[in-house]
């Protein structure tokens, strides 16, 4: 054979690979169609067993290995097993949800339990719009697994269901509970005779004091500005009530150039305008500057209720954080000063083509018992969004606050749910304006306008999902 | 024997094509056929779009942006790169002055080779990290540097839109040199030392020996070098995604990040980012060609 063969012959040899390639690719985005019930577990429904269990049905659970760990989550694991002996659960822990679990959506073997968290988090919107997810409904009517005469809707804190529902289905069991607030050290407070102000005005001129005497009043993650978009929307919604955040969610036009808007992005530009941030703030990431605060170098932060956890390694002793709501901005404030941002977040799902569903719902029960929910607490210090979940728990000093600031909210609690719906908006445009807009570089007009036409490119798009939610 | 030649050339032949062709080609002719769907990447229903993400594409200007970045490291990375590694292997082959006539390096060459060639030795991952560090505003070896000499308002690098991409091309740069040197430094090392002591006797200068001696007959090692910098700077995407994921306002992004972030991040349109890859693809593989053809000259053999 000579050369000009093995040319030829190879050059066949590329015409018969391509049909064959188109073949795999096939296989690739074909895997997994509709096989209806074939395979899944099934038991019998009784009264010990709501939610109709396969007792010896294996249970697969992935979990996000973030803040949390995954010890939690084995002792959960170790509840279902004690109710189903002959049950056999898998664990894994990954820190890249998306990357490790696309495969298996797609062939249609997805595990049964999914803790969907973390940066490498699957985006809700494109799971919820392909039907790839369980209807969790069942579990909410299904009675409490140790609380007598309750079902477990009936166990979770307020909110709970809304934030996890699309189009009124509920699909998505957020376990944690997480208060959004602006973050000061009581200590570094009472040493310098100083309190935690009530209204915008008083809040300037606590900052000016804080600045006099040699530290900056705030600091922020400029490599992750949304983190201030949390306390402008809040400053907004204080002022013009929950509608201003159904306005924001439901792409409303003109949403976020609404007046309460306008008013909150004009009080917020005064710290930046009277260099109220820590000099180079717009270089730090979210631990970054969560350390320079937690050395003193800033009074305030704006940040979520897993700081505390966060931070465990770097806090000082008796360095007490504590959460505190937006200041008012004045009288005309539709909710009271105490009235603080507060949602489940951290969330949990069953994939709709999960081979044991019903295992995967039972799993959610076990967690959402009493015994699960204290077992949480004490492991990670934070808060599940079963009701009464922290009472006997000793808990440390930040999430203690973080219960008294909700108990204090009460039913002025508020929340917006666009980053679920819609996350390249706040992770990717809003995120953008922030950091225009903190780091002084843009006027408030101007922060909005960028703001509004991310909104608005989302709206325009016809390839992502819309969700409408009621007040 | 001529009987025996076809089994023993399938034999040997065809286990490495075939895993070639499931491993390699199978995938990159997939995202062709992807990048026409809609997919969304959970669950096995796509539709066919056509080239509408093409289209898409075309009037998509993140995309816009994170190509113009690209084009500037392209036009900067290889041409930096090349230069300091050039600069740096002559120092360490012939920098030296002991003894006029005689070619040898500057004195701890081997150190140095091992100094430069050592950002090599980490990953990328490292890299970026401890780059991040560095520019941190607050408590970074550089603002601190800075502020030692007396500077007060030090810049926020990676938060500052001016100065983001920059250190990001920076720490490219850096962490590409060293291997440039070694590989630059050997090459050298091939050249016949008698050309040298000739041009030496003849009264060349060193800047002249590297122009007209030394550049030339390592020529296929540059053309080779320029090569893969271009590869390299069409991707970036790692040293971005963990110095800047893209940002501050989407100044240092990337056309790679574009396709993470358009898959795994903050959306999962899978059809959409396989036509981004697709786009690569063709980038990338035409500014290869483009590399190799405007390198050609003619080989220079030593005999």
């Amino acid at each position: 054979m000579n050369r000009r063969e093995i040319l030829r012959r190879s050059a066949a040899a590329g015409l018969l690979a391509t049909p064959a390639a188109g073949l795999l690719a096939g296989c690739a985005t074909s895997g997994g169609d509709d096989k209806g019930d074939a395979g899944a577990y099934k038991g019998t429904k009784s009264e010990q067993n709501p939610l109709g269990v396969a007792e010896d049905a294996p249970l697969e659970v992935v979990i996000f290995n973030g803040g949390f760990g995954e010890e939690y989550a084995k002792a959960h694991e170790a509840m279902y097993k004690e109710k189903y002996p002959k049950a056999e659960v898998k664990h894994s822990a990954t820190q890249e949800i998306s990357k490790t679990l696309q495969p298996r959506f797609v062939d249609g073997s997805p595990p049964d339990v999914v803790n969907n968290s973390g940066a490498g988090q699957i985006d809700f919107n494109g799971l919820v719009s392909q039907n790839a997810l369980a209807d969790l409904g069942e579990l909410l009517a299904a009675p409490s697994l140790d609380v007598p005469g309750k079902t477990v809707k009936d166990t979770l804190l307020p909110g709970t269901v809304e934030v996890g529902s699309y189009d009124g289905r509920f699909l998505v069991l957020n376990y944690t509970y997480t208060v959004y607030g602006i973050w000061h050290s009581t200590k570094l407070f009472a040493e310098r005779g100083w309190s935690y102000a009530k209204t915008w005005d008083e809040h300037i001129a606590l900052c000016r004091q804080i600045k006099a005497a040699g530290i900056a009043p705030w600091t922020y993650a400029g490599l992750h500005p949304r983190y201030m978009s949390w306390p402008l929307i809040s400053t907004a919604i204080k002022l013009g009530g929950p509608s201003v955040a159904l306005a924001i969610d439901n792409l409303e036009p003109n949403a976020w150039k609404s007046d309460a808007m306008r008013t909150a992005a004009d009080a917020w530009h005064q710290i930046v305008k009277d260099r109220f941030i820590l000099d180079g703030s717009p270089g730090l990431d979210h631990k970054q500057s969560q350390t320079a605060w937690c050395q003193g170098k800033a009074a305030f932060i704006s940040c979520g209720s897993w700081l505390e956890s966060e931070q465990k390694d770097v806090t000082p002793a008796g360095f007490n954080m504590t959460v505190a709501p937006t200041p008012s901005l004045g009288s005309g404030d539709k909710l009271p000063f105490e009235a603080i941002r507060g949602t489940a977040g951290e969330p949990f799902m069953v994939p709709a083509k999960a081979k044991n569903v019903a295992g995967g719902l039972e799993y959610f029960r076990t967690m959402l018992s009493r015994k699960g929910a204290q077992d949480f607490t004490r492991k990670v210090a934070s808060l599940p969004v079963v009701a009464g979940a922290t009472d006997g728990v000793e808990l440390p000093f930040g999430l203690a606050t973080v219960v008294k600031a909700l108990d204090a909210s009460g039913a002025n609690g508020f929340n917006w749910v666009y980053n679920n719906y819609y996350r390249k908006l706040e992770r990717n445009l809003v995120d953008a304006a922030c950091g225009e807009f903190f780091s002084g570089r843009i006027s408030p007009a101007e922060f909005l306008d960028q703001c509004q036409k991310g909104a608005d490119s989302i709206a325009q798009d016809s390839s992502v999902k819309k969700y409408k939610r009621a007040a | 024997m001529r009987h025996g030649r076809y089994p023993l050339i399938l034999s040997f032949l065809l286990p490495p094509l075939a895993l070639y062709g499931i491993f390699v080609l199978s995938p990159y002719l997939q995202a062709f056929q992807i990048s026409t769907t809609d997919w969304l990447g959970y669950s096995a229903q796509a539709d066919q779009v056509g080239l509408a993400n093409f289209r898409t594409l075309l009037h998509d200007g993140y995309v816009w942006n994170a190509l113009r970045n690209n084009a500037i490291l392209l036009a900067v990375v290889p041409v930096v790169t090349i230069a300091l590694g050039l600069f740096f292997a002559s120092m360490l082959t012939m920098g030296g002055r002991k003894g006029r006539a005689g070619v040898t390096g500057v004195r701890g060459t081997a150190l140095y080779r091992l100094v430069y060639f050592f950002p090599q030795v980490l990953s990328v991952v490292i890299i970026a990290l401890l780059w991040k560090e560095i520019y941190s505003p607050t408590s970074g070896l550089l603002n601190g540097a800075l502020r030692a000499i007396g500077l007060t308002s030090t810049p926020a690098w990676l938060g500052d839109p001016r100065f983001a991409f920059w250190c990001v091309l920076a720490v490219m740069v850096w962490s590409n040199v060293g291997f440039y040197v070694v590989l630059f430094g050997a090459a050298m090392q091939a050249i016949p030392r008698d050309i040298y002591e000739a041009v030496l006797l003849d009264g060349a200068s060193r800047a002249t020996m590297l122009r007209k001696i030394t550049i030339p007959l390592l020529w296929d090692t540059i053309q080779v070098a320029w090569i893969y910098l271009a590869i390299a700077a069409l991707d970036g995407f790692i040293l971005v995604q963990l110095m800047t994921n893209g940002g501050p306002n989407f100044s240092s992004d990337v056309i790679g990040l574009r396709m993470y972030d358009t898959s795994f991040g903050s959306e999962n349109k899978f059809g959409y980012a396989s036509a981004i890859g697709v786009a690569m693809f063709f980038l990338t593989l035409s500014v290869a060609v483009l590399a190799l053809r405007t390198a050609r000259r003619d080989r220079i053999e030593y005999s």
